[in-house]
């Protein structure tokens, strides 16, 4: 079994490196900026732009993902990472130093970081009961790559070169502009007998009074200087760190390397999960299947989850599920109650799923799309009417004709602009079209008929609270759209529902 | 060294967490007065008498611990204000000289440390000097523990010592640092070394092996030389800096423990010569177990009300011992509020360490000492006046412990007599039965007269007295409660109908 990759395990695609237009609409941008803000060292969104085509490869990164539900696994693999991106800024200054000794010495700290991040990680994976094929595949890499002779002999090199020079201990004397260097010979810490004189008065904390004087490494020329002096106070012990450096140039193994990337595919998604699941939301490992006959429970949209991560406000779950010919869900009712909330939410299930990824939802079954599009308004849009009518259709069209049954469609307040006669004419139409694509679509409207198309189309709506239309509830729900949900919330509102007025009139 | 003159065993916390209920105490009890006079336009010496005050003691032993040192301070008030002055010299000296350790730089750093310490040196001296004057005339265990302890500790070889090592940190002959190699060979652990005195004979000084020395000098016009230098001496006498630095700051905070301690009995020599003037007695009271049943005193007076008044007020005596609930009924103005005053008043008093306003005064300690007082309407007009009383008394009830004392002045009467009756009642009898003994005032003759049929031996009942007149002798007396409080006779007073003014 050879491996190569955490996120292929046969062929791979291309890289993606630009964004598909589609996903301001759905906040997928939110979402991947998010993801992948505190990783900015790994370039990691052309991976999430480029999702697989098939269940096989689905499936290896499904299992990669479950197994990273192991604590002990995500904590070797972050120490690993934060290792690592530390092996590469001491490179990096290394090449940049201006002293020989100095530099030898970043490239001897990156080579010992280096050395152990290998070592952790071996033992870190060691213990853990892995199923997926991927790190199965990578475990057995690591190890043979770390019994190889090139790693044994590199690793052994680094660590006695350090020892040597860890033990070395001198003295300077600065009196005025001279400066002595020669080795130390057993003088005593004056701090510490300046502290024994007043022990007495020690009256429990105080401030520490260290000056932070640490500093970007860096070296000025009487620091230089001094080293010079040192390593010739010591020569067995830089020419050793001389041969070192010569030998061991390009010590960091590719596969490591891609590795270290790859991971971070799956470690940044659950870090941002972790944020999330403090909430109190559940996510979980869809099953994606090829037949359409999906369904989600107490799901929710990542972008806002996100942005209320850390507010008191609730987060409400959602459910959906579309079975035998039910293809199109309608979604009606009160604005402000999470109807278009709900339709980013589907898209993003899916884009999800196809990435191999845990989706939020406590179960879900997702049907492994081909494309998804959209067909948000446009704030922007500043056209007149009928220009913006024209451009909607066009865009529509657009999407017909590039859709194909295994697409996801989005549509939200399609002709919301035009004539309410219009709108239903051409609604209507569309929906025909769409109907007889036999895609998956989700459409949020204001027009009631649309719910009642055809077998395909479902009906749901966001609800209000039953004693206070004016709350949002934010559920939205399998019932027949009949306007009388967005009427009570405005009959609530102005005290005139039965009960109220009952309770306003007393005797 | 420590201070230990607030507690046998530690320092006192100036800043720690006062009671939840301490602002409601502040307002009851009018305490403000009281601090006023402790502290005599002192800002210090306020919050220091104010946290005393209000973080009250629960043991005995450390109560009579204070009071013995109180005692002291009584006897020789000169020799205690004149130790009072050495830390607020100290204060007075830091500020006019603008001595203190602001820098960030280890070098600036050791160098006011080391004028801070010298300043520090002399005052320490002073010290010493009165202890040995007056030190006999102390008995207190708390007062002759701390003379020992600064007559052992701070003798003239002391002195000599730190006065040698406040010369050395001058450095006249350069800086000897050690070092090692850190992470990408550059220098850490700088550690400044005190050089090694020359000794053993010229032979082995001849034969030890002695490493090569290489040395540089900096051109005299490299500035970056220069302070490449200065920053490697700065890490050099980084440590020792903290160290000289944090040995001020210890000193330096022993004279503010010393300055807060000895602030306490300052304060209380305060109050206790303002009420010699007025000419009320004190006392030192006798501090009971927090669990035992104790209130017995004589002549107990509000001394808020006698300093406010500038005049004896009337004393009250009490037999309270074994008693869970006092309640007091009777006359409207008849001295009753006044009276649960006093009783709060001399609770705190006695459990921070002081003399009370009685001829004598014993009680048991409480675990914590709340008041529940009719209020003004509610400003933010959020809830019921009766609701807001309920909520009060819900929070009170969130942090009652057994053996509290709870003091409540016309409580829950914000109602009609008959709910607030009922109410009460349940509270109160909860509240006995818990182990919390409560003092109650009311004119609901409701609450009383049922307390009263219950025929408690754990119950006492007291009435503001009121003469055949209708005057008042602001005295309490036990005595059964009685249907009205004579609130005619405060209305008829008020309104001027009668034309029997008695005198």
């Amino acid at each position: 079994m050879n491996f190569f990759s955490i996120l292929w395990e046969q062929k791979e695609i291309n890289e993606v490196t630009l964004q598909p237009e589609w996903f301001p609409d759905l906040n997928l941008d939110q979402v991947i900026q998010a993801i992948t803000a505190r990783k900015q060292e790994y370039n990691l969104k052309p991976l999430y732009y480029t999702p697989p085509n098939d269940l096989l490869t689905i499936r290896y990164r499904q299992e990669i993902a479950r197994d990273l539900s192991d604590e002990g696994l995500i904590g070797a693999l972050k120490a690993f990472a934060e290792q690592m991106v530390r092996v590469r800024r001491y490179l990096a200054l290394s090449d940049k130093l201006d002293y020989r000794y100095h530099q030898e010495g970043w490239f001897l700290e990156a080579a010992l970081v280096y050395g152990k991040a290998m070592v952790d990680l071996g033992e870190g994976m060691s213990s853990i009961s892995l199923s997926s094929r991927g790190l199965l595949a990578f475990r057995e890499f690591l190890h043979r790559y770390l019994h190889s002779q090139a790693f044994e002999t590199f690793f052994a090199e680094a660590k006695k070169v350090k020892e040597a020079l860890q033990r070395i201990r001198y003295c300077i004397i600065l009196q005025n502009g001279t400066v002595r260097v020669r080795r130390y010979e057993g003088e005593v810490d004056y701090s510490i007998e300046v502290e024994k004189t007043f022990a007495k008065f020690k009256q429990g904390a105080v401030k520490d009074y260290h000056s932070d004087l640490s500093r970007s490494s860096g070296m000025n020329h009487v620091e230089a200087q001094i080293l010079d002096f040192v390593a010739r106070l010591y020569p067995e012990e830089f020419a050793a760190l001389d041969r070192f450096y010569r030998r061991q140039q390009n010590f960091v193994d590719e596969t490591i390397a891609r590795f270290d990337r790859e991971i971070q595919f799956y470690l940044a998604y659950l870090d941002f999960m972790a944020e999330i699941q403090r909430k109190g939301l559940s996510f979980c490992l869809p099953q994606v299947v090829a037949e359409k006959d999906i369904a989600a429970h107490q799901t929710f949209d990542l972008a806002l989850a996100h942005t209320l991560r850390f507010e008191k406000q609730e987060i409400v779950p959602n459910d959906f599920y579309l079975r035998d010919s039910e293809r199109v869900i309608i979604i009606t009712g009160p604005n402000q109650g999470g109807k278009t909330t709900f339709a980013r939410m589907f898209g993003q299930l899916h884009y999800l799923a196809k990435l191999g990824l845990p989706v939020p939802g406590r179960e879900a079954r997702l049907f492994l799309c081909d494309q998804i599009f959209t067909h948000f308004e446009r704030q922007e849009d500043l056209r007149n009417l009928s220009g913006k009518l024209q451009d909607d259709l066009e865009r529509i069209r657009h999407i017909l004709d590039h859709a194909t049954s295994n697409s996801i469609l989005i549509l939200n307040e399609v002709f919301s602009s035009t004539t309410f006669e219009d709108a239903v004419f051409l609604s209507k139409e569309i929906l025909g079209k769409i109907s007889d694509l036999d895609a998956y679509c989700v459409w949020v409207t204001f027009l009631d008929e649309l719910s009642t198309f055809n077998e395909k189309t479902v009906s749901m709506v966001s609800t209000v609270k039953p004693d206070n239309a004016v709350e949002r509830t934010y559920k939205i729900i399998r019932q027949p759209a009949d306007g009388l949900a967005y009427a009570f919330s405005l009959a609530e509102k102005h005290r005139l529902t039965y009960r109220q007025i009952v309770g306003r009139i007393r005797s | 060294m420590k201070v230990f003159l607030l507690y046998p065993d530690r320092d006192f916390a100036l800043k720690g967490d006062l009671p939840p209920q301490t602002e409601a105490l502040i307002q009851d009890l009018e305490l403000d007065i009281l601090l006023d006079t402790m502290a005599q336009g002192d800002t210090f010496l306020r919050t220091v008498a104010r946290q005393a005050l209000l973080s009250s003691l629960e043991d005995p032993q450390v109560i009579r611990y204070r009071q013995m040192i109180l005692q002291d301070c009584l006897n020789n008030p000169d020799t205690v204000r004149e130790l009072y002055q050495i830390p607020v010299q100290a204060l007075i000296t830091k500020q006019k000289q603008w001595l203190g350790i602001f820098s960030l730089y280890p070098s600036s750093i050791l160098s006011s440390a080391v004028e801070l310490l010298e300043m520090f040196v002399g005052l320490l001296r002073k010290m010493r000097r009165i202890v040995d004057e007056n030190g006999e005339h102390f008995h207190s265990p708390g007062f002759q523990r701390f003379f020992n302890m600064i007559r052992q500790e701070l003798d003239e070889a002391y002195f000599v010592e730190i006065e040698s090592h406040l010369k050395e940190l001058r450095f006249r002959d350069g800086v000897l640092i050690s070092a090692e190699l850190g992470m990408g060979n550059e220098g850490q652990n700088y550690v400044l070394c005190r050089p090694k005195r020359a000794k053993g004979n010229w032979m082995e000084r001849v034969f030890s092996k002695r490493s090569p020395v290489y040395s540089f000098s900096i051109p005299p016009r490299d500035d970056h030389g220069a302070k490449a230098i200065g920053e490697l001496r700065d890490r050099g006498i980084n440590s020792v800096a903290n160290a000289v630095a944090q040995s001020a700051d210890h000193i330096d905070s022993f004279l503010n423990v010393l300055r807060v301690e000895l602030g306490f009995y300052v304060a209380c020599l305060n109050l206790a010569e303002r009420l010699a003037e007025i000419g009320e007695p004190i006392a030192f009271p006798e501090p009971y177990p927090a669990n035992a049943r104790v209130h017995t005193f004589r002549g107990l007076y509000e001394v808020c009300l006698a300093l406010t008044l500038n005049r004896p007020v009337v004393g009250n005596e009490l037999n309270g011992d074994g008693k869970d609930l006092v309640m007091i009924t009777g006359a409207n103005q008849g001295g009753k509020s006044t009276f649960l005053r006093s009783i709060g008043v001399a609770q705190l008093m006695m459990q921070c360490g002081m003399f009370v306003g009685a001829e004598s005064f014993a009680a048991n300690c409480c675990s914590g000492l709340f008041t529940h007082y009719k209020r003004e309407e509610d400003a933010t007009m959020k809830s019921g006046k009766f609701d807001e009383e309920l909520g009060r008394m819900s929070e009170i009830v969130n942090w009652l412990k057994p053996n509290a004392l709870v003091l409540f002045n016309e409580s829950f009467a914000a109602t009609n007599e008959h709910e607030g009756s009922e109410i009460a009642r349940q509270i109160v009898k909860a509240l006995i039965d818990r182990g919390i003994k409560v003092f109650f005032v009311t004119h609901m003759y409701e609450l009383a007269h049922r307390f009263y049929e219950l025929g408690l031996t754990n119950a006492l009942f007291l009435r503001a007295e009121r003469q055949q007149d209708g005057q008042r002798t602001f005295k309490l007396r036990e005595g059964e409660p009685l249907p009205t409080s004579f609130g005619q006779d405060v209305f008829q007073k008020v309104f001027q109908l009668s034309q029997q003014q008695p005198l």
